[in-house]
C-alpha cells in the first residue's frame, strides 16, 4: 500500500479539526441534515427515498431560504446495520458538516446513532426505529424519539382492541427480541383492559415463509383476536394465507404500515385492524400535506416513518431559526434542550409536545383495514376505529427509567 | 376428541397435509438444483432468486398484459428458462473447468444483483397476486378446511416431479443426458451437441424453479426476498437427498414437508432448525445422502 498508517491517521486528524473550523468561518447561515435510512433493503418501502423526499418538502415549507439559511439535506442507506449507520452518523458529523440526523431505520441502528450523536453534541431526531428503549434506558441529552415506539403499538391495539369486543387472543409471534416484546406488552395490556391471552405460538424468524400451520393452531384455540407480533414479510404472508384458509378471527397487526397494506391488496387485508399515529387521509391538514408530498412523489402514499421525518424536521428548523443558527450548530444537546421546550405543530401530526425524556408525543390511531367496496381507490384504506390522547397513548415518563429525568 | 401424543388429531392431520405441500415446493425446487448439479456440476445459488423471478414475470404478465395465472404457468417458466439459457451461455459455462467454488460465488452474485435490480424497481414490500378465480374456496376435509389452491399446489408439483424423473431417467435424452456428464468426450463422438444439451439443461432446471415461483406467488408475499427464505432449506434437502440425485430430491422435498409441519406443533420453535438437524444426522450416517451414490 502506498500510504503508511501513520500518514494517514495524521491527514484524518488534522481534516477532523481543521475542516469544521473553516467551515464555521465561511458558512456561518448554512445547515446540514442527514437522512440515514433504508434505501435498498427489507423497509425501503417504509422509510427510504420517500422519507428522504418528506424531509426535502419540510425545508421547503419551512421557509427558511427566504430568510437567508441555506439547508442542505443529505441522505444514506444504513443497509439495517448498526456499525454502517453508526459510522455513516461519525463521517457526517465529523467531516461533512451534518448538523441533525432523522428517520435512523431500525432499533439497532437508532441506539448506535443515538450514542454517537451525543459523543459528537449534536441533534437525532429518530422517527424510523421501534423500539421504545430510546426514551428509556437509552434515552440521552442529543435524541428525540418521533412517531411511535413498541409501547404505543402495544397499548394502542391490544387496549383498544379488547374494548372494541376482541377480548381473547392468540399471538403469533416473531421468535426475537422485538416479537417477544410486542407480545408480553401487548398481552399486559389486553389483560389490564379484562381480556383474555388463551396462547401463543413462536415462529422461526427470519426463513418462515409458511405460517398456515402457526394459523390453524390459532384458530384451534377459539381466539377472538389473532394478534401478529411481528413485521414486514412475516406479517404479510400470515395475512395473505388468513385469507386463504377463511380465518375467522380478527387479525390485528402490531407493527403493518399502509405500504403493506398496499401491498397485499383490500380484497386479502379487509377487517385487518392496525395502528398508526398518521394516516394522510385523517383530516384537511393530513390531507394537504400528502398532496404536497404527493407532487413531489406521485407514485406512493407516506406511512407514519415517512411523515416522521417531515415533522421533526420542520420542527427542528423552526427551533433552529429560533435559537440561531450558530448556537444550534455549536451545541447538539442545547438544541434539543430548545425543541424540547417548544410545542410542536406541523399538518402531518398536528400540535403534540416532546417530553423530557425525549419522547414526542401525540395521539395514536387504531385503523380497520377498508373492505375493497368501501374504498375508493388506490391508498384509500383505512376506517378510523379508535384515538388514544397523546398523554395516554406513550409510555408514562416515570416508568421509563430515563436516566435524563429524576423521578 | 381422539389425541395423538396430545395433540389432537384433526390438527394432527391437518398439519401433516400442510408439511405435504410445503414439502412441494422444497421438491420442486430441489428437483431443479439437483438436475443442475448433477449435469452440469454447478452449485446454482442464483436458484432462490430465479423463483423469484418466477414470481415477478406472472405478476408483470398480468399487470402489463393482462395474462392471468393459467397462461403465466406455462409463459413465466420459459421466459426465465431463456434467461436462465442466456446466463449459462454468458457466465457459467465459462467456469465447468474449474472448482465448484467459482461457480457457487458467480452464481451467489447473480443471485445479489438479480435481487437488487428487482428491489430497485419494484420495491421491498412486495406485490399483490390473487388467487386465480377457479381455485377459490375451500373443501371441508372433516379435520380441516383445505383450501382449493393448496391442492392444486401438490398435485401440480408431484405431477412436474414425476415426469421430470421419467424423462430422466426412461427415456433416450435422459439416457443421453446421463452418459454426457459421465464422460462428455464419448457421447460428443457419437454426433451429439454436449455443449447445448447441457446449456438447456440449465435452462430446464431454472425453469422448474420459476414454475414453483408462479404456484408460490398467489399463497406467499411476492418480493424480492421471497427465493431467500427457500433456498437454504433446499440446498439441505438436496444434501439429504443427495447431491444430484433426481428422485432422492423429490422424495427428501415431500418428506422434509412433512418433518417441518409435524415439528410446527411439537415444537414451533424448532421447525426452521429441524431440517439441518437432520441434515447433520444423514450426514454421518450416510455421507453421500439417502439416495446418493458414494463416488
Amino acid at each position: 500500500m502506498g500510504i503508511s498508517r501513520r500518514a494517514l491517521l495524521a491527514t484524518a486528524a488534522t481534516a477532523a479539526t481543521a475542516l469544521p473550523v473553516i467551515r464555521a468561518r465561511a458558512q456561518t447561515q448554512k445547515l446540514k441534515i442527514g437522512v440515514l435510512t433504508d434505501i435498498s433493503g427489507l423497509y425501503q418501502d417504509i422509510v427510504g427515498p420517500l422519507a428522504i423526499e418528506a424531509v426535502r418538502l419540510a425545508v421547503a415549507d419551512s421557509g427558511l431560504a427566504a430568510r437567508g439559511i441555506d439547508v442542505e439535506v443529505v441522505a444514506a442507506d444504513h443497509q439495517n446495520k448498526a456499525d454502517i449507520g453508526s459510522n455513516i452518523a461519525r463521517q457526517w458529523y465529523d467531516r461533512d458538516g451534518v448538523d441533525m440526523i432523522t428517520e435512523g431505520g431500525s432499533s439497532a441502528v437508532a441506539l448506535a446513532v443515538a450514542g454517537v450523536s451525543r459523543d459528537k453534541n449534536k441533534a437525532y431526531l429518530a422517527t424510523g426505529p421501534a423500539t421504545s428503549d430510546l426514551t428509556g434506558p437509552a434515552c440521552n441529552a442529543a435524541t428525540i424519539h418521533w412517531v411511535y415506539d413498541t409501547y404505543m403499538l402495544a397499548k394502542s391495539t391490544g387496549g383498544a382492541m379488547v374494548r372494541a369486543g376482541g377480548n381473547t387472543w392468540y399471538f403469533i409471534t416473531a421468535d426475537y427480541a422485538f416479537g417477544h416484546a410486542l407480545a408480553r406488552d401487548t398481552g399486559t395490556f389486553v389483560e389490564q383492559a379484562g381480556g383474555k391471552v388463551l396462547g401463543g405460538v413462536r415462529t422461526p424468524f427470519p426463513g418462515t415463509s409458511d405460517f398456515s400451520s402457526f394459523l390453524l393452531q390459532a384458530q384451534a384455540s377459539g381466539a377472538k383476536v389473532i394478534g401478529l407480533a411481528n413485521a414486514g414479510t412475516d406479517a404479510t404472508n400470515c395475512i395473505k394465507q388468513a385469507r386463504e384458509f377463511g380465518i375467522k378471527a380478527t387479525l390485528a397487526g402490531m407493527l403493518v404500515v399502509i405500504a403493506d397494506i398496499h401491498s397485499l391488496g383490500l380484497d386479502v387485508s379487509q377487517g385487518l385492524v392496525l395502528t398508526e399515529s398518521f394516516y394522510w387521509d385523517l383530516n384537511p391538514r393530513t390531507r394537504a400535506f400528502a398532496e404536497r408530498l404527493r407532487v413531489r412523489y406521485p407514485s406512493r402514499r407516506p406511512t407514519m416513518q415517512q411523515a416522521g421525518p417531515y415533522s421533526a424536521t420542520m420542527h427542528y428548523l423552526k427551533g433552529v431559526a429560533d435559537m440561531g443558527v450558530a448556537r444550534a450548530k455549536a451545541d447538539g444537546a442545547a438544541t434539543i434542550a430548545h425543541l424540547k421546550s417548544m410545542p410542536t405543530d406541523d399538518d402531518a401530526f398536528g400540535t403534540g409536545l416532546i417530553r423530557p425524556d425525549g419522547r414526542k408525543i401525540h395521539p395514536s390511531y387504531l385503523f380497520q383495514v377498508k373492505k375493497p367496496s368501501e374504498s375508493k381507490g388506490a391508498w384509500d384504506y383505512y376506517n378510523l376505529m379508535g384515538t388514544t390522547p397523546a398523554e395516554e397513548a406513550f409510555r408514562p415518563v416515570a416508568l421509563g427509567n430515563c436516566p435524563l429525568v429524576k423521578v | 376428541m381422539m389425541m395423538i401424543f396430545g395433540i389432537p388429531a384433526p390438527l394432527l392431520f391437518g398439519q401433516l397435509l400442510l408439511g405435504l405441500i410445503n414439502g412441494a415446493f422444497y421438491a420442486l425446487l430441489s428437483l431443479g438444483l439437483a438436475i443442475i448439479f448433477g449435469m452440469l456440476n454447478i452449485v446454482n445459488f442464483a436458484h432462490g432468486a430465479l423463483f423469484m423471478l418466477g414470481a415477478f414475470v406472472a405478476w408483470g404478465l398480468l399487470e402489463y398484459s393482462g395474462i392471468g395465472y393459467w397462461w403465466a404457468l406455462l409463459i413465466a417458466p420459459l421466459i426465465v428458462g431463456a434467461f436462465g439459457v442466456v446466463l449459462e451461455r454468458l457466465f457459467i459455462s465459462k467456469l465447468y473447468k474449474l472448482d465448484h467454488l467459482y461457480g457457487l460465488l458467480l452464481t451467489f452474485g447473480l443471485a445479489l444483483i438479480l435481487e437488487g435490480l428487482v428491489r430497485n424497481f419494484y420495491g421491498s414490500s412486495g406485490l399483490p397476486y390473487r388467487i386465480p378465480r377457479e381455485l377459490q374456496g375451500a373443501q371441508d376435509l372433516g379435520f380441516m378446511m383445505m383450501p382449493n389452491y393448496r391442492g392444486w399446489v401438490v398435485v401440480a408439483a408431484l405431477v412436474v416431479c414425476v415426469a421430470t424423473w421419467l424423462i430422466i431417467e426412461k427415456t433416450s435424452i435422459g439416457a443421453k443426458l446421463r452418459a454426457a456428464t459421465e464422460t462428455a468426450p464419448l457421447v460428443q463422438s457419437f454426433g451429439i451437441n454436449v455443449p447445448r444439451m447441457i446449456t438447456l439443461t440449465y435452462g430446464a432446471g431454472v425453469a422448474l424453479a420459476a414454475f414453483a415461483g408462479v404456484l408460490a406467488a398467489p399463497i406467499y408475499s411476492v418480493n424480492p426476498n421471497m427465493g431467500s427464505n427457500f433456498i437454504i432449506v433446499v440446498f439441505a434437502v438436496v444434501v439429504i437427498g443427495g447431491m444430484g440425485s433426481i428422485l432422492g430430491s423429490i422424495v427428501t422435498g415431500f418428506g422434509l414437508g412433512v418433518v417441518e409441519g409435524l415439528t410446527r406443533v411439537f415444537y414451533p420453535e424448532g421447525s426452521a432448525t429441524v431440517i439441518f438437524v437432520v441434515m447433520v444426522i444423514v450426514l454421518l450416517a450416510r455421507p453421500a445422502g439417502l439416495f446418493g451414490r458414494a463416488h
